[in-house]
């Protein structure tokens, strides 16, 4: 029997204002809440709201029998958490079904993975814990920022105690293997790969519409049928979309929520069961190991790490980022670490792409800049007021090891003056009890002797009335 | 083609645009241009075109001998073509101010007189349209329009004009009545019209009312410079120098620039700015400089000429180009190539085709600031600008300019049958 898993996915990055160098050590406030507000709320109008009432309404009519995969980003979450509370509750709704697996991933849809692997275990805990805290579902299955990939993060990911990784099944990558099987890892076997059907998502999410794509209309009857057709041994089709797929790249006159309502019918016709991630990986064996040597993801056409990391100015603003990784990780103060979080976004590194073929455009599509030259302008602006803010906060000549033992030093001063405090009391119960005049401690004598002194002055204070 | 200057003689960009125009036009084969000055120096080049200097164009008969000629002007032009010139006479010219061998004296600059010299200029082309065979007309900027109507009416050959400027551009509005007659009789005569940016094409259109279908873009290219040249030694300096060249007028927008500095300078006192050129609005500028309390870091270079631009752009980390309307703006293009990055502004032409560089409107001093500051403090951004946009320029060229026109003349020919 066939399985299918629907992943949909949740990510808003907090964009960034207009900020120009004369602000760096003035204006510590880095975001764009009109525009943030703006896309949030037309977004969940078109697109989340719709989808996630669609799925509920699944749902209720299938029962066990559809079930997929949500993965929503902690910065999205805080997003939806200021700008549309209302979403939070339908999503709770769908979390209570128990038909949806929350995938685990980085809290801001960062790159730290490649760049930090102490920042990336951060990250994830981060994330988990706010999924936790809301849903109180732990998630045990790992999906990257955009599916990036390779044997280093597999690795990690295994550290951390990760079963399963989603990632990129794009056909130069796996060259005549199929997607649709379970792999493992070829760095670490016990970690298994599930690995997104390009095709058959991207008929979905780029060709649904399309008028003069020749197997237009697509329906949900057909679209069984073709993974039907998928030769009996391969088992476990993965359907990897971003949510806003679904009411605003397909706007909902295109029959796209129609569309998805019946998908369940027609797999049931089919015999296809829809399940998560974990149960397909429970009923299935890694048929072979997958070597990535080299990043992939699922962006752009190259399906690599150049979406991001392609071109001088995004490696140095990344090198500039993570470059006080460490500084931050010892710091306490609450507001530096939120604007820590939002500037990790992989978003504001997409924005700064120079690719001017066909996956420019993509990029451009979505940057709230007209230039990637503007786009790492305004973001190392910010940079460098966030780098002030963080020296600020502990000299710079100190060497991040001599800082972090003096800091040491300083959190464990507290348990020792506890500890000496205590052992104070009971030397001084100890003293009080043996012999009450004698052996008295000096801190007592002090103790005693100021507060005799008010009870004086308020005699005196009497006796000058009088 | 009838234009004013050409390359080594030039006081603005249009002298090398015409000069890279017809050397990319030739380049693409099968082409027989003649291309007239009012005065050459003898040193131009001319294995890709035969040059007719206005001034050594008879248009009054006098008898004088081949040694004659060869000793007077024979640097210029062989002395047959100055008989075969001289067979074309159409009338009587001996009223006017002429020389020993019937020729009118020409500047070849922008005199006082210019409005005269233009006159003469179309008189002369009188003669040569009777004396060399063509197939099409091509005048440069408005200067030649007159001249390229009057052999157009000479020999039925249908004529493109080439707007390199119009005076909307020069005056920032103020138009001149009687340049803007002659432009625009040249735009009406014209079979068609070819305009160096969208931008142009757009006042073209709107400001003097021509039919858009017979306007057309053929954005501008750059010449590859040298090895000598983009060898140039790069002082290694502890302060960036960011550069300003051309015209102090106010069609450049020179005073945004000081104003931007300014706004640098309050953050960063490591950058220096150079105002290189001179112009109506060179002594406003200083004082402005002095006003903001920058002149210690705002230097004034006055004209440079020649291999003085290059050595400018070589020891510069910055090219910026605030212009207020620039029909097309050649200098960026020379800048990226000699690998300045370069801030332009959104209303110049070379903004349509330029991918790295930073665009900013001129206006916006404060994005021009932070464009300034940005170039100069993060290294990989002059790094990617840089190395980027010499690739990019090296696509940019004159060659695949002049096989548009060459379609354009194809398509005027072609209406014409």
């Amino acid at each position: 029997m066939k399985n299918i898993c629907f992943y949909f996915k949740i990510h808003q990055p907090f964009r960034l204002k207009r900020y120009r160098f004369f602000d760096i050590g003035n204006d510590h406030y880095y975001y764009d809440d009109f525009a943030n507000d703006e896309i949030i709320s037309r977004l969940a109008e078109q697109s989340y709201f719709p989808m996630v009432r669609t799925l509920l309404a699944m749902i209720q009519e299938y029962g066990s029998d559809f079930k997929f995969a949500l993965s929503i980003t902690g910065t999205a979450i805080e997003q939806i958490q200021l700008y549309v509370p209302e979403l939070i509750d339908e999503l709770k709704k769908l979390s209570d079904t128990g038909c949806v697996e929350f995938l685990s991933e980085t809290y801001s849809h960062s790159l730290s993975s490649l760049e930090d692997p102490e920042e990336f275990i951060r990250e994830v805990k981060a994330h988990d814990d706010l999924i936790w805290q809301l849903f109180r579902k732990r998630p045990e299955v790992f999906t990257n920022t955009e599916l990036i990939y390779d044997d280093d993060v597999a690795l990690l990911l295994n550290s951390m105690g990760f079963h399963t990784a989603v990632t990129e099944g794009a056909k130069h990558i796996l060259g005549w293997k199929s997607p649709n099987y379970l792999y493992k890892a070829a760095s670490c076997p016990s970690l298994s790969l599930l690995l997104t059907n390009d095709k058959l998502s991207e008929d979905i999410s780029r060709r649904f519409a399309k008028t003069d794509w020749d197997e237009y209309p697509l329906t949900a009857d057909k679209y069984m049928g073709w993974i039907a057709a998928i030769p009996e041994d391969e088992q476990v089709i993965n359907l990897y979309f971003s949510i806003d797929t679904f009411g605003s790249f397909l706007p909902a006159e295109s029959g796209i929520f129609d569309f998805m309502r019946a998908i369940p019918r027609f797999a049931k016709e089919h015999e296809i069961s829809l399940v998560t991630p974990s149960e397909a990986v429970k009923k299935l064996k890694p048929v072979g190991e997958l070597a990535i040597p080299y990043p992939i993801s699922g962006t752009d056409e190259a399906r690599d790490v150049s979406a991001w990391k392609g071109n001088g100015l995004q490696r140095e603003a990344l090198e500039k980022l993570y470059s006080v990784a460490e500084r931050v990780s010892l710091c306490s103060d609450k507001r530096l670490k939120q604007d820590w979080e939002y500037l990790q976004s992989s978003d504001h590194f997409y924005y700064m792409s120079t690719k001017n073929l066909d996956d420019g455009a993509a990029h451009s599509s979505f940057s709230p800049y007209d230039s990637p030259f503007s786009a790492f302008t305004n973001y190392m602006n910010v940079l460098a007021d966030f780098i002030v803010r963080v020296q600020e906060q502990f000299p710079t000549e100190i060497e991040n090891e001599e800082l972090n033992s003096l800091l040491l030093t300083i959190r464990n001063q507290a348990a020792e003056i506890d500890q000496l405090n205590k052992e104070v009391n009971t030397l001084r119960t100890n003293a009080i009890n043996s012999d009450e005049n004698d052996f008295l401690p000096e801190v007592n004598v002090e103790k005693t002797d100021k507060s005799k002194m008010p009870s004086g002055t308020r005699k005196s204070n009497r006796q000058s009335r009088k | 083609m009838f234009g004013w200057e050409f390359p080594p003689h030039i006081l603005g960009g249009l002298g090398t645009a015409s000069y890279g125009l017809t050397k990319g036009m030739h380049a693409n084969g099968d082409m027989d241009i003649t291309f007239v000055i009012p005065r050459p120096w003898g040193d131009e080049e001319r294995d890709f075109a035969q040059i007719i200097g206005a001034c050594n164009t008879p248009v009054a008969w006098r008898d004088v001998s081949w040694d004659y000629v060869e000793s007077r002007i024979g640097k210029f032009m062989s002395p047959q073509t100055y008989f075969n010139l001289r067979d074309h006479i159409y009338d009587d010219f001996n009223y006017m101010k002429l020389n020993d061998l019937g020729c009118i004296e020409f500047s070849g600059r922008y005199p006082d007189n210019i409005l005269e010299e233009i006159n003469n200029y179309s008189i002369v082309a009188g003669v040569i349209a009777r004396t060399i065979d063509c197939d099409i007309i091509h005048s440069h900027d408005w200067l030649t329009y007159p001249a390229g109507i009057h052999a157009k009416n000479v020999t039925g050959k249908p004529l493109v004009i080439h707007v390199h400027a119009t005076d909307f551009d020069r005056s920032r509005g103020n138009v001149n009545p009687t340049v803007f007659a002659i432009e625009r009789d040249g735009m009406e005569h014209a079979d068609h019209i070819i305009t160096v940016s969208d931008l142009s094409r757009r006042t073209v259109i709107e400001k003097y009312g021509i039919d858009p279908s017979k306007v057309t873009t053929v954005h501008n290219a750059v010449i590859p410079l040298d090895e000598e040249t983009l060898n140039l030694p790069r002082h290694d300096k502890k302060d960036k120098v960011v550069t300003f060249l051309g015209r102090i007028t106010m069609q450049k927008g020179p005073e945004y620039f000081v104003e931007a500095a300014a706004k640098v300078l309050k953050k960063d006192r490591n950058i220096r700015f150079v105002m290189a050129g001179s112009g109506d609005m060179m002594e406003d500028m200083i004082r402005l400089a002095a006003r903001r309390g920058i002149a210690d870091r705002f230097h004034f270079t006055g004209f440079l000429k020649g291999k003085e631009v290059y050595e400018m752009l070589a020891a510069s980390d910055v090219y910026i180009m605030p212009s207020v309307s620039e029909p097309f703006g050649i200098s960026p293009l020379e800048a990226m190539e000699m690998g300045v990055p370069s801030i332009i502004s959104r209303q110049s032409g070379c903004a349509e085709i330029l991918n790295n560089v930073i665009k900013t409107d001129y206006w916006d001093i404060d994005a021009m600031a932070d464009a300034i500051h940005a170039i100069t403090n993060y290294p990989a951004l002059y790094h990617q600008l840089r190395n980027d946009g010499i690739e990019e320029i090296k696509g940019i060229t004159w060659e695949k300019a002049g096989k548009k026109v060459i379609d354009i003349y194809e398509k005027v020919i072609a209406s014409r049958q």
